[in-house]
């Protein structure tokens, strides 16, 4: 059966064969492990962007596949960071405790206020809240960076589908769910180090390689994480889940009526990519090396749904597609190395005009190209779509509209 | 061995519908109405534009709730009212609209896969693989409504009447025990329609069979009892020679 499903997505092993060949020559570029041609900083950047083609994926299978516009899948990348920086924090700075009292013994009640005041001195505090009960336990965080934002999503979700909340209503109440979680976060007392964030991710405890070698570690742990994330996404839209769920973009009443339960694949898929989305994050904010509320912030989550756009939804290489294509061309504008252009009477900095850039070519994508980037592929492969005089796939309204079909 | 059956009911009643009334806005769209159907009857229910053939579907069906009312269900008298669409379509109810509604984006086969009957929960259907009889199944409903040669296209690309064909297959697919079917005849070809009218008869051999129909021809040749739906309620049943000479019957629908 195995062959038969690559056989049917041939994409998958192309997919694959993309990402081992990059993650290979990015590795062999690299300082730890050749010439160093390409720097730590960019070695970082790309498994970043591999992080963010995971989300895209978790944006493409609620979005493109179930038709759900979902704007608040940063509030669970986010979460899935604070979970796994916890853990780094805190037994970095215990390190740091323990290094500096040398040969004094310390009581590990001692230990524990000398790595409170240590943490949250910036925020004028000393004790450590009770969310980091666990946070010297990996094990644990790390099944928190799964479990919180599962049950949010499980929760928020139940009450959002249960109500049969649809369209630009559930896209509001999700935005309005990850300003909220945003908000609570920037609070002192939320026990999350307030606006200051979680910081000094990028250092592992217990590992005494450098950067040079730990960003290619989190490079191959990323692409390890989006290979296994793009194959799971691959088989669930490919079967008859898939069927069910696309039916639900074009025509969830229709599937209401066939006995399936809508809400209850809504959830199902809604909570399955907010776990998705919180293991990108939980492998992302270690390259990042910090973590904010900023990151939760609305407009995260609503550039994500425009990658995606941008991308072409609907299909997973076209979100992959979008993520990577924007963000890398983004860390390339806002790097400042792009030369400005002088106009005579106004000189563009690209850093400031990359956003409208943005704009423009979201608004372009979706009036001529709604199949996005990966449409380009399509044209490719010559595959031409069937005339419908462009009717409507679906009377929905997160349905797919026949220029977004593909033959 | 069942006995808390109404009076009046008999075993022989599948779908008891008694005192229906639903209004939207002030405007009644149903009013006070009662409808049974055996397990293996053939009815047609016909009625001028807004005499609340849709509304009694949309009840049936659980799309929209009675301001009050029983609807019943089988030997063991389940109350629908309390059950949503989705369970409602599980319990045996299938509907075909009006309008063919079928996933333009996907695949005949895909479609009749949907439909199949089989586990609907999301871990289930995760899980499912075709099997060789699955496949043989499809093959075979496809064969029946005539789409045999159609099966790996996009449903988006066949035309009206095929997709009113693939409808229908979808929901001999579901094995339902009740089949509600709106205007199933609209759009067909006079050939077309013959089949759809031996299909259905075939149907009620062992199914109830409900068929909501404007066109008086397609009714004569279903040749069973039918009832007459007029502002919500109903004005006459019977055959439809009995119907037609009903003077009220005449008045509002047959006359105009």
């Amino acid at each position: 059966m195995k062959s038969g499903f690559l056989a049917k997505n041939p994409s998958v092993l192309w997919f694959l064969l993309l990402l081992a060949v990059f993650t290979l020559g990015v590795t062999f570029l690299s300082h730890a492990y050749g010439p160093g041609a390409i720097s730590t900083s960019m070695v970082k950047t790309l498994g970043k962007t591999l992080c963010l083609c995971l989300i895209a994926i978790a944006m493409d299978l609620v979005w493109g596949y179930t038709g759900i516009l979902s704007l608040g899948h940063f509030a669970f990348f986010g979460l899935g960071g604070y979970m796994i920086g916890m853990w780094l924090m805190y037994e970095r700075t215990r390190d740091i405790v323990l290094k500096s009292a040398g040969e004094f013994p310390m009581t590990p009640q001692e230990v524990n206020d000398a790595i409170g005041t240590q943490i949250f001195g910036v925020v004028g505090g000393s004790d450590l809240p009770a969310i980091w009960t666990f946070a010297g336990n990996l094990p644990m965080q790390l099944l928190f960076v799964v479990l919180v934002p599962g049950l949010l999503a499980l929760i928020f979700g139940w009450l959002a589908f249960r109500s049969r909340v649809t369209g630009v209503y559930l896209s509001i109440l999700t935005q309005a769910m990850t300003l909220a979680l945003s908000l609570y976060l920037f609070q002192n007392e939320s026990g999350l180090r307030g606006n200051n964030g979680l910081s000094g991710l990028q250092n592992i405890p217990g590992v005494s390689a450098g950067q040079d070698h730990l960003s290619i570690w989190f490079l191959w742990a990323s692409a390890l994480a989006l290979g296994l994330g793009y194959i799971a996404a691959s088989l669930i839209v490919s079967g008859k889940f898939g069927s069910v769920i696309r039916g639900i973009r074009d025509d969830e009443a229709r599937v209401r009526f066939l006995g399936y339960s809508v809400e209850g694949y809504k959830l199902f898929v809604f909570t399955l990519t907010a776990v998705i989305a919180a293991i990108a994050g939980a492998l992302y904010y270690p390259q990042a090396g910090i973590i904010n509320p900023g990151e939760m912030a609305p407009i995260a989550s609503i550039y994500l749904a425009v990658w995606v756009a941008i991308g072409g939804r609907g299909r997973l290489y076209g979100a992959v597609m979008g993520a990577a294509f924007v963000f890398i061309v983004s860390s390339w504008f806002t790097g400042g190395r792009v030369p400005d252009l002088p106009l005579g009477f106004y000189t563009i900095d690209w850093v400031d005009w990359w956003q409208v850039l943005l704009g423009l070519a979201f608004v372009l994508v979706t009036l001529f190209a709604p199949k996005g980037l990966s449409g380009l592929i399509d044209l490719f492969e010559g595959i031409r779509r069937p005339n419908r005089h462009g009717a409507p796939l679906g009377p929905d309204k997160g349905s797919f509209r026949e220029e977004e079909a593909q033959e | 061995m069942n006995v808390a059956i109404k009076p009046g009911a008999g075993s022989q009643t599948l779908l008891e519908v008694s005192g229906i009334s639903v209004s939207f806005d002030g405007f009644k769209a149903i009013n006070n109405l009662s409808f049974n159907i055996g397990p293996t009857e053939l009815r047609a229910v016909i009625g001028p534009n807004g005499a609340g053939k849709t509304t009694f579907m949309d009840i049936v069906t659980g799309k929209t709730r009675p301001d009050e009312g029983s609807v019943l269900w089988g030997e063991s008298s389940t109350n629908l009212l309390r059950l949503n669409e989705a369970k409602i379509a599980r319990i045996g109810i299938g509907r075909k609209f009006q309008k063919p509604t079928v996933f333009e984006d996907q695949t005949v086969t895909e479609n009749l896969m949907m439909a199949l009957k089989a586990n609907r929960s999301p871990f289930a259907v995760l899980g499912w693989k075709a099997g060789d009889a699955d496949r043989a199944r499809v093959e075979e409903i496809a064969a029946q409504v005539g789409l045999a040669d159609q099966l790996p296209r996009k449903s988006g690309e066949l035309s009206h009447g095929q997709k009113q064909w693939l409808e229908i297959g979808m929901l001999l697919a579901q094995e339902p025990k009740l089949l509600l079917v709106d205007e199933p005849a609209a759009g067909m070809t006079l050939a077309e329609r013959e089949q759809t009218t031996a299909l259905l008869v075939d149907l009620a051999r062992d199914h109830a069979v409900v068929v909501v129909e404007h066109d008086m021809e397609f009714v004569r040749r279903l040749n069973c009892k039918v009832t007459v739906l007029h502002e919500g309620s109903v004005l006459a049943e019977g055959s439809l020679d009995h119907v037609t000479a009903d003077k009220r019957v005449i008045e509002v629908y047959l006359g105009r």
